[in-house]
């Protein structure tokens, strides 16, 4: 398949991979942000092809991981009301909140509806006028103007019967938070490159100034992710830090206008819980007022309710790359995909799946 | 440094209680539908012949070996490019009769159909399981229909129940594989979950992905006819190849290593998947059988089911180890190695 084959050819990857090992003179660490390019690392087992002092932590990048429990709560309470439609993204009905998730409560009766895409909610609302369509709008900068679109599309209809649950999460705010934790220890990122898509490159330049970090936006295919590992390596390794783009081919500097300006016409930027990791400072995106009639926290009156959670799981560690899904002690005991502990384990996307999925020969051995 | 604080409050899910409720999972195919057999289904039903937990019970009658099978198909959409839910259901149940090595001989057909639904759909559906039917060599001997209130049912559900003869002899089972055998795939794999994907969703792609649906009986019987070496044979339906290979894996207590440049998948299966964010190792599957063969006669099996239309493309897909018994590992395409797991329930499309 072209644009995706030569991205896999295992030539180019081992030459890739020999180049890494022959620059890399000491240790480094280096977090790939998304959680695509966390499945892509465990999936191709690119870790095994990079030489031992060279560690990959993974990311928040994770959407579904880092939805706030309190969202998955909220969900769950509109999805059992009889006059709703919870239309949402798949990889969100297995997320356990606080009692429940959206699975269990399709089965007791709600409707739960799956789309791939968030214009999909807004032809239900069309097609239901009778009923209340809540999507559950959740992702980082890639799905929002998706999202965007679609309450400016029910807005330009004056659909009545149209809201979004929105918990959107920005990667720029979670990168510095990570970077003034004083437990860090990345020293170099690999940033998302679809996120990028949208937003550019721009963004992460005063990140680059303000820590001396070297940020390379990356694809998700393989050969992507050995080359900015190897441009992060040339750069450390030469005691550079700049902001390159490996992703060429789908990132621009500027990033997509028209899908940036859709999102500032709809949500503005405001303060946000990561589940596993707590508050971010305008790290989250939220409906402007003038979209006040689609927000479902305002329509259904929903408290702004604050779920404690038992320190059960080691989740936080593992969303800011301080731990490995294998060093927590219910890995693949008592939390496996079937039975998750913990959101990192529901999701594709979430490094501890990725583990499990991939790796757990290697783990038990 | 509020900022630095906050970062380092854990915060983490409350576990769930323990299922109290059947969730579409269970019918997934994956580890939940296998949960839902060791928890419910077996501990109240098991016998000998059902702990076997192959496509079909074998049982003898008067000497002769009996073939038995049923499945339920509740597809949706009802009409798919490369067939609908008439000859589906007549597929999957011979072919749940010919994995066994068996002569599928006899059908019967039973039809839960909701209030209201369309009498012309209804003749288009039995005309197309009586032409499956007939080109399968099999008859649809006895039959039952019931009627739902409206919205009480999807449409059209059909049973179909299968009864076949083994040739006295022919042991194939899942628990067969041994260490050293050959896995062999009898062609491309996907097919038949994307054709319904994308006929559910309105997808439309270059080209229309047809449903791989056929009757597979007699290109097993063109493989039995090469070789007595044949182990066992399993059609990859719902939960698609991992969730057949894990099975033989757990079932047989080995290791199957395949190579994931040998599994043949369409261009157009692959460009669907890719961009779903779906994995083809997890699609269905109804016109394809994978084979674990003795390593001797691999070779021969291969190539009596490449003269065979249904198995133009087949391909020796990897080989039965001792090692990480009950789990398939693949080799990647960079020459890496990584677990295929059994899905928990169904594919989840990715959001990015």
């Amino acid at each position: 398949m072209k644009y995706i084959d030569e991205y896999r050819d295992q030539r180019i990857a081992r030459a890739l991979a020999a180049e890494i090992a022959s620059r890399t003179t000491r240790p480094w660490v280096l977090m790939e942000i998304c959680g695509g390019q966390t499945h892509t690392i465990m999936r191709y087992g690119l870790d095994e092809l990079l030489p031992p002092s060279l560690e990959l932590v993974h990311g928040p990048g994770c959407p579904v991981c880092v939805t706030p429990l309190e969202t998955i709560d909220k969900a769950i309470t509109l999805a059992s009301r009889s006059d709703v439609i919870l239309v949402s993204y798949g990889d969100m009905l297995r997320v356990p909140g606080s009692h429940s998730d959206l699975f269990r409560v399709k089965a007791e009766g709600g409707d739960v509806r799956v789309a791939y895409s968030p214009t999909e909610a807004v032809k239900i609302a069309r097609q239901h006028p009778q009923r209340k369509v809540v999507f559950l709008a959740i992702g980082f900068e890639t799905t929002a103007p998706a999202n965007a679109m679609a309450a400016w599309q029910a807005k330009k209809e004056g659909l009545q019967n149209f809201s979004m649950l929105v918990s959107h999460v920005l990667v720029p705010p979670a990168i510095r938070a990570l970077m003034v934790s004083p437990e860090n220890r990345v020293q170099g990122f690999i940033a998302p490159g679809h996120v990028c898509t949208v937003m550019g490159c721009e963004e992460y330049e005063s990140l680059v100034r303000d820590f001396r970090v070297p940020i390379v936006v990356g694809g998700f295919e393989p050969v992507d992710l050995l080359e900015s590992v190897l441009m992060l390596v040339r750069q450390l390794e030469a005691g550079a830090a700049k902001l390159e783009n490996q992703y060429g081919r789908s990132v621009s500097y500027q990033g997509n206008r028209p899908a940036q300006q859709i999102m500032q016409e709809v949500f503005e930027v405001a303060d946000q819980k990561w589940r596993g990791i707590g508050n971010i400072p305008r790290s989250g995106l939220r409906l402007r007022d003038e979209y006040a009639a689609y927000d479902a926290n305002r329509v259904f009156a929903l408290a702004d309710v604050s779920v404690e959670e038992p320190a059960e799981c080691i989740s936080a560690q593992v969303l800011q790359g301080l731990k490995k899904p294998p060093e927590c002690p219910m890995f693949g005991m008592r939390c496996t995909p079937e039975n998750p502990m913990g959101a990192p384990m529901v999701s594709s996307e979430g490094a501890c799946a990725a583990y499990y999925r991939y790796r757990r020969h290697t783990v038990a051995s | 440094m509020s900022q630095a604080r906050t970062i380092a409050e854990l915060s983490c899910p409350t576990p769930l209680p323990a299922r109290d409720r059947v969730l579409l999972g269970h019918g997934s195919g994956g580890t939940l539908s296998a949960e839902l057999l060791r928890d419910v289904f077996l501990p109240a039903l098991g016998n000998p012949v059902l702990t076997q937990l192959n496509d079909q019970a074998v049982v003898s009658v008067g000497g002769v070996r009996l073939a038995f099978t049923t499945d339920s198909f509740v597809v949706k959409p009802l009409f798919f490019p490369g067939g609908n839910i008439g000859s589906l259901a007549v597929h999957g149940t011979v072919n749940d009769l010919a994995v066994g090595g068996a002569t599928p001989l006899f059908l019967s057909a039973a039809f839960i159909i909701e209030e209201g639904f369309s009498m012309d759909e209804l003749r288009r559906v039995v005309n197309s399981m009586q032409s499956a039917a007939a080109a399968a060599g099999v008859q649809v001997v006895t039959g039952d229909t019931k009627v739902v209130e409206r919205g009480k049912g999807d449409g059209l559900f059909i049973n179909t129940t299968g009864i076949g003869i083994v040739p006295d002899g022919l042991e194939l089972s899942a628990d067969h594989a041994r260490p050293g055998d050959k896995v062999l795939l009898s062609g491309g794999i996907g097919e038949h979950g994307i054709a319904i994907l994308a006929q559910r969703e309105g997808l439309e792609f270059e080209t229309t992905i047809q449903s791989d649906s056929a009757a597979l009986h007699t290109l097993v019987a063109a493989m039995l006819k090469a070789t007595s070496a044949i182990r066992c044979m399993r059609d990859p339906t719902r939960g698609g190849l991992s969730s057949t290979l894990n099975e033989i894996a757990a079932q047989s207590r080995v290791g199957i290593a395949v190579d994931e440049s040998a599994i043949p998948v369409r261009e157009e299966v692959r460009g669907a998947c890719e961009l779903l964010g779906l994995d083809p190792m997890y699609v269905a599957n109804e016109g394809k059988l994978v084979a674990i063969v003795e390593p001797s006669s691999a070779d021969a099996v291969l190539n009596a089911m490449r003269n065979h239309p249904l198995g133009q493309h087949a391909q020796i897909i990897g080989t039965v180890n001792r090692e990480n018994r009950g789990l398939v590992t693949m080799r990647t395409t960079l020459g890496t190695t990584r677990i295929v797991d059994m899905l928990a329930g169904d594919q989840l499309p990715r959001i990015c």
